[in-house]
């Protein structure tokens, strides 16, 4: 079974965010960069199918800049076995290109599974999983909280709405990952020092149109400054009052 | 000429979840600014049920497809059903709610038929040449992105608690539909279903939200916040912290790896504000936050912030709401 894991590059989860001049980006100044944190939990799991032996093949696949290249090489050193990077420039891609282009890029790759995160911490859109198994004509099943081989697929638990539903998935087919399916695990000194020596193709992104146009990236509505009640248990009934008069919850 | 506006409404037992009458009034007030009809679309095992139970939705048709494969609550069989209601209501924009469920539609809709996608709106405004802007939080509500929508048709995710929910309107006609065969490729199939015995109001649709954090010191305090919780009729949250020590589920935490939330209020108790945990919550309409530490970051989001203890401050709170209810 061979397992692509779709891994963008996002900025972590503490960064500052300023959008850019340009209004299509943002400062990347002072920002760090890291794998989507649901992206690193599906590889992850894809890991330890191919250490239980139900995955063969582990590649990752990142749509992005050429800087990309060193979260492809952390994701090797986490155990994936090859990295694939199309390389992207423009500034705004959504959801609907992002999905078209990978899509090109998985269909040379063939895979049996392909796992995404549930959304990337960036664009916040959880789309593109949807999309591609839809483009791609592969069964899908999301927010996967425990994944393991089975006949003609795998078996998944979803979480969902306060259940937890086990489904059959056949080959091939889209996951999305979701908290709880696998803890990330730190690159050994020797996965690093192997992961050097790992293949990385890149390859240019096939045409793909956006079907949105970014008019403007903003930062949010200031909220208005707050006000300290009072301290301690002294302050309750002033708060109770505000509750019931100011924000009518009571 | 754009098409119609079409929304999917969600079921839940004999009737339709809360997001599906925010759903209506974001598709009421976009179909009237563009000059075309608003439909609506049940799919579910008893969907006749709901359209009956539920009317007048004030749409021009509510679009009904009955069958048992839609009892599941994986996208493929729902897919096709609101593929088969587009072509029906002739639509141009297809609304989904950002739950579970319409998160999977709106991508595998989109995908399944050449579509647009913007997904977990919170506004939606018709600009005067006619495009349709779409606002929506990124970077876990760090920054705002307006998109204009550039292909027909399009489908749009809408977050639960940003659109106004839309009155009783006029009875729409009701039409049914069968539901088409599933393609040939083999699909996921669900084999088991492990349910809880009580199932709470699920965190995004909340409207009052009491969340805990490590200022708790321990899983068994956290009484206090579910006491407190109940006295004002919400629900339990959490921060990363607290789920990560095992204290409660993740699915109860809130924040850029857990849930996003925009009740009317949120009251943050021994929970320091970190950028992760904001990302979350700071969409609430209100904000109220107990912390000992008068430096926390949670006091530059807060509307109302007390200065104290947790041990202290929620017993007294509870005491103080449990007699304002009654009174
Ligand atoms: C990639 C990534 C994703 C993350 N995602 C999330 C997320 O989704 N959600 C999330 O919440 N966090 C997330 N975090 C973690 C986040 O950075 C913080 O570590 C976490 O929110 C802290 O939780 P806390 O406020 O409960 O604990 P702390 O930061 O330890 O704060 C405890 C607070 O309680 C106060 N306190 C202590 N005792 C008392 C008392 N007796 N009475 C009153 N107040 C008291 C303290 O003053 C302090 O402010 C993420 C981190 C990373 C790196
Ligand atoms: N540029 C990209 N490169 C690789 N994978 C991506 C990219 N964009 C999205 N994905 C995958 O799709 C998932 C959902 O992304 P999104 O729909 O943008 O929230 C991510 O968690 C990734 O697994």
């Amino acid at each position: 079974m061979k397992i692509v894991v779709c891994a963008k590059r996002v900025p972590d989860s503490a960064a500052k965010i300023r959008p850019a001049a340009d209004g299509q980006s943002i400062d990347t100044q002072g920002v760090e960069n890291v794998i989507s944190p649901y992206d690193e939990i599906a590889l992850e799991a894809a890991v330890q199918l191919k250490e239980a032996g139900v995955a063969s093949q582990v590649t990752v696949l990142c749509l992005g800049p050429k800087e990309s290249t060193k979260e492809l090489r952390k994701a090797m050193a986490m155990g994936a076995d090859d990295a694939v990077l199309v390389l992207e420039d423009r500034p705004f891609r959504d959801p609907t290109a992002t999905a078209e282009a990978l899509a090109a890029a998985l269909e040379g790759l063939s895979p049996d599974v392909v796992f995404c995160g549930w959304k990337a911490i960036d664009d916040d859109s959880s789309a593109v999983a949807g999309l591609l198994a839809a483009r791609l004509d592969y069964a899908y099943a999301s927010f996967v909280v425990k994944v393991e081989g089975a006949d003609g697929g795998l078996r998944v638990s979803r979480e969902v709405e306060g259940c937890e539903e086990i489904v059959h998935v056949p080959t091939p087919c889209v996951l999305t990952a979701q908290r709880g399916l696998a803890e990330p695990r730190f690159a050994s000194l020797k996965g690093i020092m192997q992961a050097k020596r790992k293949p990385l193709a890149e390859q240019a992104p096939a045409a793909a149109e956006n079907a949105s146009e970014l008019v403007a990236l903003t930062p949010p509505p200031a909220r208005p400054a707050g006000r300290i009640v009072g301290e301690g248990a002294a302050a309750v009934p002033e708060l109770v009052r505000i509750l019931r008069d100011d924000v009518g919850v009571l | 000429m754009s098409g119609n506006v079409l929304v999917y409404l969600e079921t839940e037992g004999e009737g339709l979840r809360k997001p599906a009458f925010e759903g209506l009034g974001a598709g009421a007030a976009l179909a009237a600014a563009l000059g075309v009809e608003l439909h609506a679309v049940i799919a579910a095992p008893n969907a006749s049920a709901v359209a009956a139970a539920t009317r007048p939705l004030g749409v021009t048709v509510v679009h009904v497809i009955e069958h048992a494969d839609l009892a599941t609550s994986l996208a493929g069989a729902h897919c096709r059903a609101v593929k088969t209601a587009a072509a029906a209501a002739g639509a141009s924009w297809m609304l989904f709610p950002a739950t579970i469920l319409g998160r999977d539609l709106l991508a595998t809709v989109a995908g399944a038929m050449g579509a647009g996608v913007a997904a977990d709106a919170t506004a939606i405004d018709v600009a005067d040449g006619g495009d349709v802007q779409i606002t929506r939080p990124v970077y876990a509500g760090k920054a705002l992105q307006v998109l204009v929508a550039r292909r027909s048709p399009f489908c749009i995710g809408l977050r639960p608690n940003a659109f106004p929910a839309m009155a009783a309107g006029e009875p729409g006609r009701t039409e049914t539909h069968d539901l088409p065969a599933a393609g040939d490729a083999p699909a996921a199939r669900v084999e088991e279903v492990k349910a809880p015995e009580t199932r709470e109001v699920d965190l995004t649709e909340a409207e009052i939200i009491v969340a805990g954090g490590r200022g708790l010191k321990a899983a068994e305090h956290y009484e206090l916040v579910e006491k407190l919780a109940a006295a004002l009729g919400g629900v339990v949250g959490a921060s990363r912290a607290v789920v990560d020590a095992g204290w409660r589920p993740h699915s109860e935490q809130v924040g850029q790896t857990g849930k996003t939330v925009s009740p009317r209020l949120y009251v943050a108790c021994g929970i320091s504000g970190a950028i992760q945990h904001l990302a979350g919550m700071s969409s609430s309409k209100c904000i109220v936050a107990v912390n000992k530490d008068p430096e926390a970051p949670i006091f530059k989001v807060a509307d109302y912030g007390i200065v104290g203890d947790v041990f202290e401050v929620l017993p007294a709170l509870i005491e103080a709401v449990e007699a304002a209810k009654s009174a």
